[in-house]
């Protein structure tokens, strides 16, 4: 039998909030455990939450990208259940309200096909803590620091058809919000992440199977792995005539399974209602078209664009849109190189990528400002030095040298352009290779083309790689006649 | 020194006639002598008190006091105050010290007030006796085989016998005015939203209230002045400007309508009682009022939307009591199951264990349209009878409870019973309207006091009506014997 594989996404996305949803604590990650929660993470008794609420710009922001209706009025509620990491024995959500209605994106596959992802929802929700149990001996230690980070959950619709389709979704989103510089995008730390709801199909029944729920997917390549894991598991389940059971499953990375959490029977009862102590929220259209005009251009649009203004081939502006920090270092470049594009693409996705690669640094860590890079890119445009020279020059903007302008100043890079130094180099060398210039003159055209390269090299090398090629290799040929 | 209204006291330390420290130390000295008795403090704060006093009396001296600077009064235990311990009348949080001051406490201090101690109060809040607290029963100091009402029992009690000037109280769905009637006194519960509730341990945060336990009504719109008001980290508290709820006391009732509802009277209330209302609304009438028969047609769903409602919101509030970071934790245990079953079992008394499984069930998959959102429907048309109603009058009256003081351990096994004497107080409740009970007479040499129901953000005039009855009666005077 041939089968279909459905598949919906539960993502979640911290916000990238200066303070917590319903605290002033500090969301920063990786402070000593405890010390980023406050009276109202702690959960301690007659404390109140109050509503952050740069949050909730944060997920209009995320509604208007995905073209989703934002809710006029969206209500938070209470997730009730007991766990260690969680204070208050519930988890302020939203349930029937959501802040983010419904809204598609369009992804597009390897071959170059395009298919619509619809987006059930995306609500606010606050993170829970952790459970620590490293040093504890036989007991468990509990970190509260995570409590209470602003959440955005984004439920897909069922419309995936393949893991590679899931991953095609994923990098998407992941690619929205941080263009929208609304989360960053961390899968290791944990501030993205996502649940995978698979299920199969025959081939042509409208009827969805039973899901599965696989949790504990912490880097794209194990989503894919999982789900591809997940699909043939079910299979084998249902080809051996028995039936795929409705659970939750972790993802173990180390052996590349799917293992059973808990069944559908032992779920929580999670008791949703209003919470009480916040207020609706209410957001008027004034507030959205003004959300709406600070958006930023996504990755989408800047992709046609650079292909559009900068000429530039779609894997080049694939490449430097890949995320919006690059794609902005790109763009300063260009303009500091006087609208170089071609050259800015190239420098930026080859010397410069590797040197940040080595480094493992982010662009925007560059040891080299895009405003420095561009300074040099123009120096090679408009001759003053030569592609090889303007190596030396980048690796001497690496270490901190200055500009473009003051390396070649300074160590004596400026390509020789005058005629008559280049002349005396050209008849210098002819003279000492007698045979060489015998040799070419006896070939046909096309061998001369490759002997010619002995000269130019002669010659660069006599100028220690300042002389101008082009110019070079003109003469040369004029002189060799 | 203690027939004083606070109004007095100021006045007097202003003129020093006596220091802060004199009159703290006596009340301290009254509480010593009296407070075992009727079992109305669960923490007594002398040292601190004292503290607070010299602080006051250098307020004084430097002429920078206000109205309540130096003035004595004893929270609820139900209010956190930084450094000591806040029970909240249970097991569960008998070793809890609160590290911050809800927003009424750290009010009250600045505004000068002593902190004498906190009062017994029921668990959680959750009784109208005051006997599910964890500390034991308070006893009516005008009659100690009775119940001083709840659950801001021990406030009442502390203020009818004068071992506190004036208390704080909270109202879920008539914890102030309820034992302010069986006790004789003078509580006002404010419009919800008006008084902060942050640092006021939950019970039911849709409907739980904080204000003033007093002997005067006057005393009440002091008290207000220094609580109300707008706080951030209480999203639902009101941006409502505070008035001077002083500043209308003496206004004159002419023309005052008041709206008697047919549902509140007619055969429904003891005898003794409706007389006693009856006679309290003459005077009003006396002092230029008009009356009318008002309809409220949905009071009688009040109590099961009420304990609808409360039952739902406490079964998550008091989620937060797990033995994990605070509170009571049960001795070994075994796994976190046990460490949660145990600690909850161990730490929770009946009454409040009954409301947070009642909670879970009415939210409970499968039940939640039937009784929660059923009751959310109800409670909607409770307040929309008092809106209606208020357009045509000004204020409702009625009383406060359908009986005066009930013997201790009458209700013990009767949960209903005890749920039905909030029938006059749970729908203001609901609606979050403001409603003050002062005293207005007596049964059987027990206190019965008459509910006044106003509109939103109306205690000014509440407030004012309140004084007016008093100026032209004496009953709020009249104090129990051997604590006179």
């Amino acid at each position: 039998m041939e089968w279909e594989t459905v598949i919906g996404l539960e993502i979640h996305a911290q916000l990238a909030t200066k303070s917590k949803i319903f605290s002033g604590a500090s969301t920063t990650y990786g402070a000593d455990a405890n010390t980023q929660a406050c009276a109202v993470d702690l959960g301690l008794p007659g404390v109140l939450p109050v509503l952050n609420q740069q949050a909730v710009e944060m997920a209009i922001k995320f509604g208007l990208a995905v073209d989703a209706h934002i809710a006029d009025k969206s209500v938070f509620a209470r997730k009730n259940y007991f766990y260690p990491d969680l204070p208050k024995g519930y988890q302020i959500s939203q349930f029937e309200l959501p802040i983010v209605g419904h809204g598609d994106i369009e992804i597009q596959l390897a071959d170059g096909s395009k298919k619509t992802i619809g987006i059930t929802r995306a609500h606010l929700e606050e993170d829970a803590g952790k459970s620590v149990h490293d040093g504890f001996f036989d007991n468990t230690g509990v970190d509260l620091n995570r409590a209470g980070t602003p959440l955005i959950e984004i439920v897909s619709e069922p419309d995936m058809r393949s893991a590679e389709e899931a991953i095609a979704y994923l990098k998407k989103i992941h690619s929205i919000v941080r263009y929208l510089k609304i989360c960053d995008g961390n899968m290791q730390e944990g501030s993205f992440r996502c649940d995978a709801n698979v299920s199969i199909r025959p081939k042509g029944q409208e009827e969805l199977g039973t899901r599965t729920e696989l949790k504990n997917l912490n880097s794209f390549k194990f989503i894919e792995q999982a789900i591809n894991y997940e699909i043939k598991r079910q299979i084998d389940v249902i080809e051996s005539g028995a039936k795929v059971v409705q659970e939750t499953r972790l993802y173990d990375p180390n052996k590349n399974e799917t293992r059973a959490m808990r069944s559908k029977e032992e779920a929580n009862d999670y008791r949703y209602f209003p919470d009480p102590d916040l207020l609706p929220v209410c957001i008027d259209q004034e507030t959205i078209e003004a959300i709406r005009k600070g958006l930023p251009e996504l990755a989408e649009a800047k992709r046609e664009r650079f292909i559009n203004e900068y000429n530039l081939s779609e894997y080049d502006s694939d490449v430097l849109t890949a995320s919006r920090d690059h794609a902005d270092y790109f763009e300063s470049v260009v303009k500091a190189a006087d609208g170089e594009a071609k050259l800015s693409a190239n420098w930026v996705m080859g010397e410069l990528s590797a040197v940040l690669n080595k480094s493992n640094q982010d662009i925007t860590q560059s040891p080299v400002s895009a405003e420095l890079l561009g300074g040099m890119i123009k120096r090679i445009k408009d001759n003053t030095i030569s592609s090889n020279i303007a190596k030396q020059v980048f690796e001497s903007m690496v270490n901190g040298e200055g500009t473009a302008d003051e390396i070649i100043q300074n160590k004596g890079l400026k390509q020789v352009t005058d005629t008559g130094a280049i002349e005396k180099l050209v008849d210098d060398v002819i003279a000492a290779n007698p045979d060489q210039v015998r040799q070419y003159q006896e070939s046909s055209a096309d061998k001369q083309g490759k002997l010619i390269g002995f000269f130019v090299g002669q010659i660069m090398k006599q100028s220690k790689g300042k002389a101008n090629p082009q110019q070079v290799n003109q003469m040369l040929q004029e002189k060799l006649k | 020194m203690h027939t004083k209204t606070i109004k007095e006291l100021g006045n007097a330390l202003h003129n020093k006639e006596f220091s802060s420290e004199e009159l703290v130390s006596f009340y301290l000295d009254r509480c010593d002598s009296y407070s075992a008795d009727l079992n109305c403090f669960i923490s007594l704060m002398p040292e601190t008190a004292m503290e607070q006093a010299r602080s006051a009396d250098k307020k004084i001296q430097n002429g920078d006091a206000g109205p309540l600077t130096g003035i004595p009064l004893a929270h609820k235990d139900i209010f956190c105050t930084n450094g000591t311990k806040t029970s909240c009348g249970s097991k569960m949080l008998d070793n809890f010290i609160a590290p911050y001051d809800a927003t009424v406490v750290s009010k009250l201090n600045e505004a000068g007030m002593v902190t004498l101690g906190k009062t017994n109060m029921d668990e959680f809040a959750m009784g109208s006796t005051n006997e599910t607290s964890f500390y034991g029963a308070v006893k009516n100091p005008w009659d100690t085989g009775r119940v001083p009402g709840g659950s801001s029992g021990g406030s009442a009690a502390a203020v009818a016998a004068k071992l506190a000037p004036v208390a704080t109280g909270t109202d879920t769905g008539g914890s102030i005015r309820q034992p302010a009637s069986l006790c004789g006194i003078t509580g006002l519960k404010p419009t919800y939203g008006r008084v902060s509730r942050y640092g006021m341990i939950a019970y039911a945060s849709s409907l739980d209230q904080g204000g003033p336990i007093t002997q005067t009504a006057e005393d009440a719109a002091i008290m207000l002045n220094a609580m109300a008001g707008f706080d951030n980290r209480d999203s639902t508290s009101a941006e409502q400007a505070v008035e001077d709820y002083t500043k209308n006391l003496d206004e004159s009732l002419d023309g005052l309508t008041i709206g008697l509802p047919k549902q509140y009277f007619h055969g429904q209330l003891d005898a003794s009682i409706e007389s006693v209302i009856q006679e309290g609304v003459k005077e009003l009438e006396n002092l230029g009022a008009n009356v009318k028969e008002i309809e409220l047609p949905n009071s009688e769903l009040s109590i099961p939307a009420y304990y609808v409602i409360a039952s739902a919101e406490c079964s998550s509030n008091l989620a937060r009591f797990d033995g994990v970071r605070f509170g009571h934790r049960c001795d070994e245990p075994k796994d976190l199951t046990d460490l949660y079953m145990r600690s909850r079992a161990e730490g929770f008394g009946k009454e409040v264990k009954r409301r947070i499984i009642t909670g879970t069930y009415v939210l409970s998959a499968g039940y939640y349209d039937a009784y929660y959102l059923k009751a959310q429907k109800l409670r909607r048309m409770i307040r929309d009878d008092f809106r209606k109603a208020l357009e045509d009058v000004d204020v409702i009256i009625g009383p406060s409870a359908p009986q005066a003081a009930f013997k201790l351990n009458e209700f013990v096994d009767d949960p209903i019973s005890m749920y039905l004497s909030d029938i006059y107080t749970v729908s203001v409740n609901l609606a979050g309207l403001p409603a003050i009970s002062i005293p207005a007479g007596f049964t059987n040499k027990l206190p019965v006091g008459m509910q006044i129901i106003g509109n939103y953000f109306a205690e000014s005039r509440l407030l004012n009506i309140a004084h007016q009855f008093q100026l032209a009666t004496d009953w709020h005077q009249q104090s129990p014997k051997g604590f006179e």
